[in-house]
């Protein structure tokens, strides 16, 4: 039997997996897993600003991500493909690519070294999403698994309400002549919305950060309502009947001031915690994710069987300690998968600055400052 | 109890006064009579009873939802409202179950709550989150902790319940003051359209002044304008009509029992009669100042020695009510001369102070007067007018009031009728909305605050203040801010806007950095206003009014 890491906060296995100053690295195999700096070789779990960075050498990641990975890095990078689980051989490793259900294309990363198997999930939920291909569990003997949700608070209803909720919203707003508008990460997120949306409601228009992805999931063979990117031209055109999909970082643009009369609404994961909505001055808050939440967290470290378990992204202290407390080995798993940008593009959809800090602290910066210069 | 959940979320959900006023209006034209009384009731600030404690519920909750208790601590953390994690946190009902009135609930649970054994408590609250969709769970426990506060002003309120009745807002309003706990049947009197809702201790609405600066000539002819003392005191509405004799004060606290003197003094007006003044800590020759009025306000009983080291006049400047009729649309002059008629002695803010001369054998001393008239500040420029506010301070006075002469008695703040022309330093009242620990010897109590004021039915941060506080008020605010913690983010403090505090500064400038865009020069607190609600804090308005001329334009 190959011995186990010791508990700590860093992976010190040799040979099979460590963190390395560009991220996860694999001795054996000779290649980073989601890098944070360019590096000659990464397996990318998903296409999302936080996972996968452009200059790399080569790219390898499932083959229903290529073309959305192939907007993210450029057109001359070179990215290789798995077929979903097909098997290869890299240096002394054994990898293959299985789906996350987190977002087209994304992949947990399964690497066995000597008989012992890792699984990095990335990103990962377990709902259905008509928009990727299903989570799939994998028996491992070590899972790194992320924890963005990692609370108990965080349960998700049925997808399907949520849409229901979202239409009924858009006609309800359709009826009082205002345009809806819908924030959501525009790769993933705004996908999937796009295809919870009821088209005979009204035309559909997108933000072009949306609408690039829009094209890339069309290009992979996702089926998506119509869609219209919204030229300047076009912003009135809707009639107070339109649902316009944009980025969070288009809120309180000039951009979007240009529709008039508007219902603002984000779908998140965060919209969960009603002090969120209510500070980001959401009309709606629609809780709708692209990760697994604390139930979902639980049934998918139970159901790898893994015998030790990392923890990274969010709450991971208190889920490590939460697994521990279940009699499962688990510590945290320190990254900087997130924090390095603040991109719309990733999904960490973290509220930044009002996850853990109040509505005020610029208000309490200005009036310091205001004493001090007075 | 969905519905009344719906309310709280939409209330809670949007920043829009159309909107809030949009979800009372939908909430008051659907519920039942029952449940909208108590609900009025609540939305009107009434105390809840609490049935069981927030330590208890958070023990069972994390029984139930099979999570360590530190793990519902740290979800508390990240939520920043106790009602609400909870509610997260438990798996969700078994069955969806038709949902109870607010009124049933409130019957069926939370008074028997309040009696119950612990085990008997824990029973009947884990039955209860069986019955309960997660967004009624967040209320259920706000109304079950007797933490149940809402967001709206009561303007609104009025606004919607006036829009059902096919009322004026003004005439709902007035309906609504003084209300507390009401009944069904007050309810459906409440939204009769032509109903004299007569109950004998309601007060009017209140006109309220808003501040204006040295630019006073522009108001036009001096001798358009009634000028008064600003008397530094509480305002308050004295009621006589047949038996009833109540004080009310601006923020709809009925004061009576505080001040047993002045009740007593009501006996000698006349029947049907609403005064508005001031009351003040007067000892029948100098002003006590406001400090000592604060020991007399907001008390449920009075003790003798503090009656006779704080004794309280009450200072009219208003006629509102007199033989049973309403004068409010009498123009000022009217209703001053009127007043005058009562024959109130004119109140002089000083007295030359007598030896006390021994009573006669078998008559009995004369009673000190308690009910004075406000004289009029008579002057033929406006130049007399800012010599004479000059005085103020010496005086103890907070400046001048300017009203119209031909001005109705208004409701609410409508500007243009009524001005409060106050001395420097410049002084708001602000409401406390975030809290955080001191530095030092003040390390484990709250001494720094953010003060908000009102924009339009939002209270927007205005100013960072630190204490200016007596150590024994601190503690206690401290206790306060602890009790009615919403949110904490780290060392601070969100707190449910109950507090209210002068905010006295030195200057105001227009700022875009800030969300309120003005930015207060060395602002602090003067002093707590324990009298005060925080639906009767300054307007951000009333700031921007005061910015220099030459900024004025500049805001949003
Ligand atoms: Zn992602």
């Amino acid at each position: 039997m190959p011995t186990l890491p010791q508990r700590s906060t860093e992976l010190e296995m040799p040979g099979t997996l460590e963190m390395s100053p560009a991220g996860l690295y694999c001795p054996a195999g000779g290649f980073h897993i989601d890098p944070w700096r360019a590096v000659p070789r990464a397996v990318i779990t998903h296409a999302h600003a936080d996972h996968a960075r452009s200059g790399c050498g080569q790219y390898l990641c499932l083959s229903t991500g290529k073309r959305v990975l192939r907007e993210r890095v450029g057109g001359s990078a070179r990215i290789d493909t798995l077929r979903r689980g097909e098997q290869v051989r890299v240096g002394d490793v054994d990898l293959k690519l299985v789906p996350s259900g987190h977002i087209l294309g994304a992949a947990q990363v399964c690497v066995t070294h000597r008989g012992v198997r890792w699984v990095v999930t990335g990103d990962y939920k377990l709902e259905a999403d008509p928009t990727c291909d299903p989570f799939e569990p994998v028996e491992t003997d070590v899972l790194v698994t992320e924890s963005t949700f990692g609370l108990p608070i965080y349960r998700w209803g049925d997808p399907q309400d949520t849409a229901d909720a979202i239409n009924a919203w858009w006609r309800d707003s359709r009826e009082a002549g205002r345009t809806c508008v819908l924030f959501a990460y525009a790769l993933g997120k705004a996908q999937r919305l796009a295809s919870m949306l009821d088209p005979s409601i009204g035309p559909i228009y997108a933000h072009g950060a949306v609408m690039k992805m829009v094209r890339a999931y069309r290009d992979s063979g996702v089926r998506l309502p119509p869609i219209d990117q919204l030229a300047p031209a076009t912003r009135r055109a809707g009639g107070g009947r339109a649902m316009v999909i944009a980025p969070p970082s288009a809120a309180g643009s000039r951009w979007l001031k240009t529709f008039g009369e508007t219902q603002v609404a984000m779908a998140s994961g965060w919209m969960t915690i009603r002090g969120v909505r209510r500070r980001r001055g959401f009309d709606r808050g629609f809780i709708l994710s692209d990760h697994a939440d604390f139930p979902g967290l639980v049934q998918a470290v139970e159901a790898s069987r893994a015998r030790r378990v990392y923890v990274t992204h969010g709450s991971t202290a208190s889920f490590a300690r939460f697994l521990c407390e279940r009699g499962i080995e688990a510590s945290e798993l320190s990254t900087r998968f997130h924090g390095e940008e603040g991109s719309d593009e990733s999904d960490v959809d973290q509220p930044a600055a009002d996850s853990d800090s109040p509505a005020l602290p610029d208000e309490q910066a200005d009036e310091e400052a205001v004493e001090e210069t007075s | 109890m969905r519905r009344f959940a719906r309310l709280f979320h939409d209330l809670d959900a949007t920043t829009r006064t159309a909107e809030k006023v949009r979800a009372l209006v939908v909430y008051f034209s659907e519920a039942p009579a029952e449940d909208a009384a108590v609900a009025l009731a609540m939305l009107s600030g009434k105390r809840q009873r609490r049935g069981v404690t927030t330590t208890l519920l958070r023990a069972w909750a994390a029984e139930a939802a099979g999570i360590p208790d530190w793990l519902l601590e740290e979800s508390y953390a990240a939520v920043g409202d106790l009602a609400e994690t909870i509610a997260l946190v438990l798996p969700d009902a078994a069955v969806d179950a038709p949902s109870r009135g607010l009124a049933e609930m409130i019957a069926a649970t939370i008074e028997p709550l309040a009696a119950a054994d612990p085990a008997e408590k824990q029973r009947i609250v884990t039955a209860t989150w069986q019955q309960l969709h997660r967004d009624e769970r967040v209320v259920w426990h706000k109304l079950i902790t007797g933490g149940f506060r809402v967001g709206v002003a009561r303007t609104l309120v009025a606004r919607a319940l006036a829009e059902i009745a096919g009322v004026e807002p003004a005439t709902m309003a007035h309906r609504l003051m003084g209300l507390s706990a009401i009944t069904a049947e007050d309810y459906q009197k409440l939204l009769d359209a032509d109903a004299a809702v007569d109950d004998p201790t309601r007060p009017y609405p209140f006109f309220l002044a808003s501040p204006v600066d040295e630019a006073v000539a522009s108001l036009g002819d001096v001798a358009d304008w009634s000028a008064e003392w600003k008397w530094d005191g509480m305002r308050a509405q004295l009621i006589r009509r047949g038996d009833v004799r109540v004080l009310w004060t601006r923020g709809e606290e009925l004061a009576s029992d505080a001040f047993p003197e002045l009740i007593a003094a009501a006996e000698r007006l006349p029947e049907g009669c609403v005064l508005d003044g001031e009351v003040l800590a007067y000892d029948e020759c100098e002003l006590l100042g406001f400090a000592a009025l604060s020991r007399r306000a907001g008390r449920r009983r009075v003790t003798a020695k503090v009656l006779r080291e704080i004794p309280c006049v009450f200072v009219a400047y208003d006629l509102l009510e007199a033989d049973g009729q309403d004068l409010r649309e009498e123009p000022l002059h009217v209703r001053r001369a009127r007043l005058a008629a009562l024959g109130l002695p004119a109140f002089k803010e000083t007295a030359d102070r007598t030896e006390p001369t021994a009573p006669l054998d078998g008559v009995e001393e004369a009673p000190a007067p308690r009910l004075f008239f406000s004289p009029r500040v008579s002057a033929d420029s406006w130049e007399a007018l800012a010599e004479a506010r000059a005085t103020s301070r010496e005086r103890g006075v907070e400046g001048l009031m300017l009203k119209r002469c031909e001005s109705p008695y208004r409701v609410g703040r409508p500007r243009g009728d009524w001005w409060k022309w106050k001395v420097d330093p410049l002084e708001i009242d602000a409401v406390l909305l975030y809290a955080q620990a001191g530095h030092g010897r003040r390390a484990s109590l709250h001494t720094d605050y953010t003060l908000g004021v009102w924009d339009g039915d939002l209270l927007v941060p205005a100013a960072k203040a630190y204490s200016g506080l007596t150590d024994a008020e601190i503690a206690e605010i401290d206790r306060i801010i602890r009790q009615t913690t919403r949110e904490r983010h780290g060392p601070v403090r969100v707190v449910e806007p109950t507090l209210v505090f002068q905010l006295a500064f030195d200057g105001i400038a227009a700022s875009k950095r800030h969300k309120s865009g003005i930015a207060l020069r060395f602002p602090r607190i003067a002093r707590w206003r324990r009298e005060k609600q925080p639906a009767e804090a300054g307007r951000l308005e009333d700031l921007r009014a005061l910015l220099p001329p030459s900024q004025q334009a500049e805001r949003p």
